[in-house]
């Protein structure tokens, strides 16, 4: 297929993905803002959101104070953010439009009416916190129908690689933003075991990357800082853990490797990220610190990034 | 100007044979259950994203072409007739423009004056004595037809560079297919959906000869931003081809590639829907970022086909298109089947005095223009407009024709007052591959929306209808 293609697929399920990301971080956020402060703590929530959404610099070129209102409407609508939730949707439905022939009826269909929806019911933004509900469940259902009609509806083939690829890498990468912001909250098992302003940070990480429910599956604990480090990490059955984005990058990846015939850096790098998250546990991780071994994990996830641009998308 | 013939209610009122079941079944259709069948139409467009740019207005970069659900129907015999002239015209469009960039005997024969060749901006001197496989120049030609009359078809303009509006043929009868199941089945409708293989098997059958028995195609765009651009990605799709944009496209001793995740793939046809000035910025026109460097030099070493050829504008100029029945009488022999408008040259002084005489009732248009820009309609214009056009006409003869302003036969459209007369034409897509000329029953049908408006354009408020042809 056209490098332009691939690249595009790549990019539109990137933004497809950060869409979403986007709309439960400043979900989960506003119900820890909504609680008393005794449960919520001091800190800014809104200022880690912005952190976790990795636009906490240029907030504050038009922004002073980060407040529920301002960061709202920075993440979700101003034209000035790049990666706001609108420009996301414009992007992933620009790319979508370049590489129409690419998709399926329906991927088009999901990504069109959802554009079309934007410019018709939300151009103005959201006036109150009920619109703002709607609107969050709104980007949420449309990457559910996206991912659900690609997954549903393509050819396994390198389009359908390449549109996964962006998916996996964009998916590690929001995961591991999360748990670099909120490292400090997630402590080994031998310290001290917070009070009721810890669980509902705790929460409130797990409800960003919808895994509040499946920890509970996994664990049948109530929540322990370690136990939710070792889900968002290593826990390949966690569809959003880092573990199981690198397994479907390898996969993938594979795939790719073995329709083209030839293997390249990018199976090698994504292989070998994997199996350092195979061969860790959380005692190595604490020890090493966990703020390091994110920091060291984003490096290299976006490193992956440029190899594949360069292997197949350039 | 005289009462318009409308297509569904004859002369006398009566209905016409072809529409007499369409009548009846209008007749037994609640108005509500129309407008609501346009509801949907609109959504059903909305949703595919057919959509079309209108340039310089910012506010609506992207529009949908409006659709009127009531079908324009023509009879089987009306048809035969039509598509024996499109052959005969297109055969001797191809004809004409192996003539003018090789022996030039149309010349000779003091039939065309040279100068409206060698002086006309759109003859490219890069394609003399260029070799094209199997001498096709036009591979898509839409040729815009109105009606007058029961019997009489004029050809309005032939459009040889880069036809659009056909991908709109398919999705119309599409969604009146899925609006309109029970209409469907109280007539015989010739299909159009073989389109896209036609139009396949044409751009395989002119593929350079030295090229693999399974030559690759593929559909150049500008890209996302063309007012254009969901038909091509609507073809590249029904073709199976990659829609590629100039930058996608590399050329390495004189053969075309494509950039793909393995590597460099050939390319053998090209269908461009890119104009001539953009194809190549060492050939053309050195600011375009649209083309591929190097592609005329691998053209012109007959690596690559492209289709329709460079320079093939000569042919659909509307000065040259004066000519058209001496065009077809001296390559063919034939008297034409398709009748031309009278036209009026303004680069000729008797023509331009008559002209000057009568603007206000006639239609001047650019030699180059399209799309319906900068024309003027006399009937419709203010004084004010008709003087500041003859300004202009004087000081460009050249770049002016004008014609008569025909009274464009009706159909019934669906209006917000109800159904009422509307002013349409038709452009059916002819097709030209190495040894047969073919045509989908149908094209696509321009409506002007406006009360009394000639205008179909769909830049300047026109619509599109599904255009029936039954098969008898």
């Amino acid at each position: 297929m056209l490098s332009r293609t691939a690249e595009n697929l790549f990019w539109l399920a990137r933004y497809v993905e950060r869409a979403e990301y986007l709309a439960r971080t400043i979900d989960a956020t506003l119900r820890v803002t909504a609680l008393p402060n005794t449960y919520s703590g001091q800190g800014n929530e809104w200022d880690s959101a912005l952190l976790t959404a990795g636009v906490a610099g240029s907030f504050y070129n038009h922004y002073d104070e980060a407040n529920e209102a301002n960061v709202v409407e920075y993440l979700s609508f101003a034209p000035t953010n790049p990666s706001s939730i609108r420009n996301c949707i414009e992007a992933a439905r620009l790319n979508a439009r370049s590489v129409r022939t690419a998709l399926t009826g329906e991927m088009w269909a999901t990504i069109n009416s959802a554009w079309i929806e934007l410019q018709e019911n939300w151009s103005k933004g959201a006036k109150t916190r009920e619109q703002l509900t709607a609107f969050l469940r709104f980007v949420q259902e449309t990457s559910l129908r996206f991912d659900g009609s690609a997954y549903r509806t393509m050819l396994r083939n390198d389009a359908y690689w390449f549109s996964r690829l962006g998916v996996h890498l964009e998916r590690a990468d929001n995961t591991a933003r999360i748990l670099d912001v909120k490292y400090h909250l997630l402590l080994p098992e031998q310290e001290h075991v917070g009070g009721p302003l810890d669980y509902y940070q705790w929460s409130s990480i797990l409800r960003s990357v919808s895994a509040l429910t499946a920890y509970h599956w996994v664990y049948r604990q109530t929540l322990k800082p370690w136990l939710i480090a070792d889900l968002l990490i290593l826990n390949d059955s966690l569809p959003r853990s880092l573990a199981s984005c690198y397994g479907n990058l390898v996969r993938n990846l594979d795939q790719i490797g073995v329709a083209y015939g030839r293997q390249g850096p990018a199976q090698r790098h994504a292989r070998g990220i994997r199996n350092r998250l195979e061969h860790s546990d959380m005692e190595d991780i604490f020890q090493r610190g966990v703020h390091e071994f994110i920091q060291e994990f984003l490096a290299d996830n976006s490193r992956l990034g440029e190899i594949v641009a360069k292997q197949y998308l350039i | 100007m005289a009462v318009a013939f409308d297509e569904m209610n004859g002369p006398g009122g009566e209905v016409r044979q072809a529409y007499q079941e369409l009548s009846r079944w209008l007749s037994e259709t609640p108005p509500e259950a129309l407008t609501h069948r346009r509801q949907e139409a609109e959504l059903l467009f909305r949703r595919i994203g057919i959509t079309f740019a209108v340039y310089g207005d910012a506010e609506a970069q992207e529009r949908l072409i409006p659709f009127d659900v009531i079908p324009r129907i023509l009879s089987g015999r009306e048809w035969a007739l039509m598509e024996l002239g499109l052959k005969q015209r297109v055969r001797a469009l191809n004809m004409f423009l192996r003539d003018i960039y090789h022996g030039r005997d149309i010349l000779r024969a003091g039939i065309i004056p040279d100068d409206l060749i060698f002086q006309n901006p759109v003859f490219r001197p890069e394609m003399n004595g260029q070799a094209v496989p199997h001498d096709v120049y036009v591979h898509i030609a839409g040729i815009d037809i109105v009606r007058v009359d029961d019997e009489n078809f004029y050809v309005l303009e032939d459009n040889a560079r880069t036809p659009s509006g056909v991908s709109y043929m398919l999705e119309n009868r599409e969604v009146m297919m899925r609006l309109f199941p029970d209409l469907f089945a109280r007539h015989r409708i010739a299909p159009v959906e073989r389109y896209a293989d036609e139009l396949l098997t044409a751009l395989r059958s002119v593929a350079p000869a030295h090229s693999s028995s399974e030559p690759t195609v593929a559909l150049m765009t500008p890209g996302v931003y063309n007012s254009a651009y969901y038909e091509h990605s609507f073809l590249a799709d029904k073709l199976g081809v990659e829609l590629v944009e100039g930058r996608d496209l590399v050329v390495k001793n004189d053969e075309v590639f494509m950039r793909t995740t393995e590597g460099l793939k050939r390319v053998d046809v090209i269908y461009r829907r890119v104009d001539d000035d953009f194809l190549d910025p060492l050939t053309f026109r050195p600011d375009s970022a649209l083309g591929v460097p190097g592609l005329m030099s691998a053209y012109r070493a007959g690596n690559v086909t492209l289709a329709n050829a460079v320079g093939t504008g000569i042919a659909d100029d509307k000065a040259v298109y004066s000519y058209m029945p001496d065009i077809v009488k001296f390559y063919l022999g034939e008297e034409p089947i398709l009748k031309n408008v009278p036209t009026w040259r303004c680069r000729e002084p008797g023509d331009l005095a008559y002209v000057l005489d009568h603007l206000s009732e006639l239609v001047v248009k650019e030699v180059h223009g399209s799309g319906g820009y900068g024309m003027l309609i006399g009937p419709a214009a203010t004084k004010a407009t008709i003087e500041a056009f003859r300004d202009k006409l004087k000081r460009e003869p050249e770049g002016f024709i004008a014609k008569p302003t025909l009274a464009l036969s009706t159909c019934p459209t669906c209006t917000d007052a109800g159904l009422a007369p509307r002013h349409v034409d038709l452009r059916p897509f002819v097709l030209t591959g190495r040894d047969r000329v073919t045509i989908v029953p149908g094209g696509l049908t321009r409506v002007a929306l406006k009360e009394g408006s000639l205008v179909v354009n769909s830049s300047q408020g026109g619509g599109t209808k599904d255009t029936w042809i039954l098969d008898e």
